[in-house]
């Protein structure tokens, strides 16, 4: 990098604490600001979101004494989506005896995301990682065991190590339920309150600080003011701008937008992770897509027809006939190189011709040889609910035939902007989990997301926040304060907007379209003739949105449509910010991939003298004039060298 | 594709809030893919009325993937539909017939009352998990996860209990409305694992009271709730509640 480069904004500072990399997050807790423990529950702290960053922040919190209030956008916090994360959780124990360490774990995920995430955080959640396990194990979370009794591991993407620790296929299910039931303890005893069937509109900021949420009691349409000493968000990633994702359907961006709106910087929006393993779209009724996990890469193997066009079923097609690309190119990963590498090359398939199915828009995963080697009962044992959903959704009936597959959207590195202590560019205002942009870079390793929720929310967050408020002079707030009312009329007057269009398309209309553009133009792979399309299509599509709306119903009961419209219109200007996002960064970094911007063999070329930078954004008043700022990388501890997974 | 494309005849529960009368509401879908989940069809419907200026159903749902237990629809009289193993929204339309009629209706047990339509309230569940489902281990300290080896075929029963989704369809199964099968997987997960033994006795009578002051019905053994479990919980979990129970109360009275 040279200096004329280095440009770091005033307005980030990412407070990495001094010392060796070993050393910072040790250096950190001996100097960070502690809270009498008699004053904690003078505090009350507003956690949004009851994921594993949410959840496991608000039982943490409230044990150590704070007063905690958690909201939900279901109708119980055990919804949450991490609920529907299979495939597992990395963590640095070295059981297995292969090598790992917490350097190791540091170094894959650092690789793993193509060099754009900060060193000091990656290296906390590698450090934290073997704390997670114990704690989760200690609350009776059934993860897979040896018949010694002993904890079991499997191999995941981008890791020549056994280090991702799980259950079944419910990984994320039965880690939630540990941080559910921790939560619930909590209100068991009357430190949590929940609020369900709530969603945040809008963040309450009182002399630059972040006081206060409102909300939308979902079940009756009324708006609520809540007052708090610090604002939580742990509200997920915005993968549904692409409407058909792997996400649930309530996952949104609002809160989170909202938030960008008071002043949180959104940070790499464009870096948006493609999962290569899913079942591929049928149709267009279609409302959701549905993750087959990464885990089945361990035993299935992936392949397509050696000949373009070639329409045989696969038992006829001979083992010579048959490409099993991956191995061929990446023969050290083989069926385990990262996420955005397999998708791409599935890309690369289906473009070429030579995807399979009705649509060609797929390719095989198929676990013959496995079954051959192993017998059924062991691939059942270890993949069973997973292949018993891919039967229920597909008819077909992957024991016998191998699965279809195609990449979909699955994961957001992006989000907003928090700095080594989780908190934001709004003082206050804390992000956690998928929320926030911190840990993944240009690329999430898989069983690495539950590895960071968990870490944020269970061992990060009762420090940093403690530091906050023991460092905070925080004058006493009531909800009668002008800010508040300010902040739910703004929301009142928006719910009435939508309600009063009265047009001729529906909510879903809207969304859909904006999916088709987003997938189209700022998906797998992104030009910069795509990313301009993309900016003037989805600007005229809010523009009709605007004029042409049709919600149904009122505002004073649930209406699920009218949430929906809420979402879809921050949507639409996350998705043009995105598209702005992916066409100033000029170079291919792990999920974002410019076609302008690759190597001969077709792998990401990055460019690091220009952008081994963080973009955040700020919202300067109307879409499409938000300004950028920068955050340098700087890595004293790993080299950048172009990822080989060959 | 080629398949043939289905028309299908619905009769939904439409109720505009908790104390309004509700009333079965006949409806035509048409063009009804044979490959959309029941849900879907729900959408196209919904995408429907609203151009025609009628009010959509109200239902939830969430992951669609069969994990986070939003979906609660009873279709034809039993909850989740005709499959085992599977919750509404992972159910296809493929296993209809063109010209099909179904009666579709929200879970009905007094301890979920009704929001609107199709969407009721199971706080309750909350709330009986809060009374003692649970282990009391606050973060940070906890042992070394490999310092108690667990057998592995007890932590795969565990598991099987652990796996309930929290749906409702037990409860809505059963002619009691009782909530046995919910917590009694509940109680099962914790008292086959090790790490919930020291507070079995506790957590049982905690949850069991929490279950009857919520107004669930006693459980009299139809077995309903296991034959529409979505994740096919054995109403083995009721056995072991009531041994749990009993051993807990015998022990506090020693």
């Amino acid at each position: 990098m040279t200096s004329s480069t280095m440009n770091n904004s005033p307005r980030l500072d990412s407070k990495v604490p001094a010392g060796p990399l070993q050393q910072k997050w040790e250096n950190y807790l001996n100097t960070a600001k502690l809270v009498n423990p008699n004053n904690k529950r003078k505090h009350t702290i507003l956690v949004v979101g009851t994921g594993l960053a949410g959840a496991s922040a608000a039982a943490t919190l409230a044990e150590l004494g704070y007063n905690v209030r958690s909201f939900c956008i279901q109708d119980s916090a055990r919804r949450a989506h991490s609920i529907a994360a299979q495939g597992g959780i990395n963590a640095a124990k070295n059981y297995p005896g292969d090598g790992d360490s917490v350097w190791r774990l540091f170094y894959d995920t650092i690789k793993g995301g193509d060099y754009r995430s900060r060193e000091a955080n990656v290296h906390r959640l590698a450090e934290i990682s073997n704390n997670i396990i114990d704690q989760c194990v200690a609350q009776g979370v059934p993860f897979a065991r040896e018949y010694g009794g002993l904890l079991s591991n499997r191999s995941f993407g981008g890791a020549q190590v056994s280090r991702t620790f799980y259950a079944r296929g419910q990984t994320g299910q039965q880690l939630l339920l540990g941080a559910y039931q921790a939560m619930e303890r909590m209100v068991g005893a009357g430190r949590v309150k929940q609020y369900d069937r709530r969603e945040m509109l809008d963040l309450v900021v009182v002399d630059g600080r972040a006081r206060g949420i409102i909300v939308r009691n979902l079940a009756t349409g009324e708006l609520e003011r809540h007052v708090g000493d610090a604002v939580l968000l742990c509200t997920g990633g915005y993968g549904n701008v692409y409407y058909l994702s792997t996400n649930a359907k309530n996952s949104n961006v609002t809160a989170a937008w909202r938030c960008h709106k008071r002043g949180a910087f959104f940070a790499n929006p464009c870096f948006t992770q493609i999962h290569p393993t899913c079942i591929p779209v049928s149709g267009d009724y279609q409302s959701k897509l549905t993750l087959m996990s990464e885990s089945l890469r361990n035993d299935g193997r992936v392949w397509v027809p050696k000949t373009a066009g070639d329409r045989r079923s696969p038992e006829q097609i001979p083992e010579d006939e048959r490409d099993y690309y991956l191995e061929r190119k990446y023969p050290s990963f083989g069926n385990l190189v990262p996420r955005d590498v397999a998708s791409r090359n599935a890309k690369e398939m289906a473009d070429h011709g030579k995807g399979v199915g009705e649509t060609g828009m797929a390719v095989y995963l198929d676990f013959a040889e496995s079954i051959n080697r192993l017998g059924e009962k062991v691939i059942s044992e270890r993949y069973g609910n997973l292949f018993e959903m891919y039967e229920k959704i597909t008819g077909d009936n992957p024991y016998k035939v191998p699965m279809r597959i195609y990449p979909a959207v699955h994961y957001t590195m992006g989000g907003l902007w928090v700095d080594y202590e989780l908190m934001s560019t709004v003082p206050g205002l804390f992000v956690l989990g998928e929320a926030n942009f911190s840990d993944h870079g240009a690329n999430r390793l898989g069983a690495s997301a539950l590895m960071q929720g968990l870490s944020d929310g269970y061992f990060v967050i009762s420090h940093t926040l403690g530091n906050y408020i023991a460092n905070t002079s925080l004058p006493k707030v009531d909800e009668s304060n002008a800010a508040f009312a300010d902040a739910e009329n703004d929301s009142r007057e928006r719910l009435a907007t939508l309600l009063g269009i009265k047009g001729e398309k529906t909510p879903v209309h809207f969304h859909r379209e904006l999916g088709k553009i987003m997938w189209d133009d700022v998906g797998m792979a992104r030009n910069r003739d795509g990313l301009n399309h993309a900016i003037s299509a989805i600007g005229s599509l809010r523009e009709e949105f605007w004029n042409n709306l049709r919600v149904p119903g009122s505002n004073d009961t649930m209406n699920k449509n009218l949430e929906f419209a809420g979402r879809v219109a921050d949507f639409m200007e996350l998705g043009e910010l995105m598209a702005r996002d992916a066409l100033e960064r000029e170079e291919s970094c792990g999920g974002h991939f410019r076609e302008e911007y690759q190597t001969e063999d077709g792998e990401a070329l990055r460019n690091d003298d220009e952008f081994t930078f963080v973009a955040a954004w700020e919202h300067t008043g109307r879409v499409g004039d938000e300004v950028k700022h920068r955050e340098e990388l700087v890595f004293e501890n790993v080299k950048l060298t172009q990822r080989s997974y060959k | 594709m080629a398949d043939k494309l289905m028309t299908i005849n619905l009769k939904v529960w439409r109720q505009d809030g908790p104390d309004k009368p509700g009333r079965l509401a006949p409806y035509t879908v048409e063009g009804v893919n044979p490959h959309m989940s029941f849900l879907e069809m729900f959408d196209l419907l919904n995408e429907r009325l609203i151009l025609r200026g009628e009010e959509p159903i109200e239902f939830d749902s969430d992951c669609r993937e069969g994990i986070c237990g939003s979906c609660s629809m009873v279709i034809n009289g039993i909850p989740h539909g005709p499959h085992r193993g599977t919750a509404v929204c992972q159910l296809h339309m493929r296993h209809y017939r063109d010209g099909d009629t179904l009666t579709v209706e929200p879970w009905r047990a007094n301890a979920f009352p009704l929001i609107k339509d199709l969407v009721v309230d199971r706080g309750a569940f909350d709330r009986i998990i809060a009374a003692g489902g649970f282990v009391s281990v606050n973060t940070g300290s906890a042992p070394d996860a490999n310092s108690l080896p667990v057998e592995k075929a007890a932590s795969d029963a565990a598991f099987d209990f652990a796996a309930c989704i929290g749906c409702g369809a037990c409860v809505a199964a059963c002619p009691n409305a009782s909530a046995s099968l919910f917590t009694g997987a509940k109680i099962a997960h914790l008292s086959l694992y090790p790490q919930g033994e020291p507070e079995r006795r506790r957590r049982v009578i905690a949850m069991v009271n929490q279950m009857e002051a919520e107004g669930f019905g006693d459980c009299s053994n139809h077995g309903e709730c296991e034959a529409v479990c979505p994740k096919q919980i054995s109403i083995s979990a009721i056995a072991i509640m009531r041994r749990e129970y009993v051993k807990a109360v015998v022990a506090s009275n020693d």
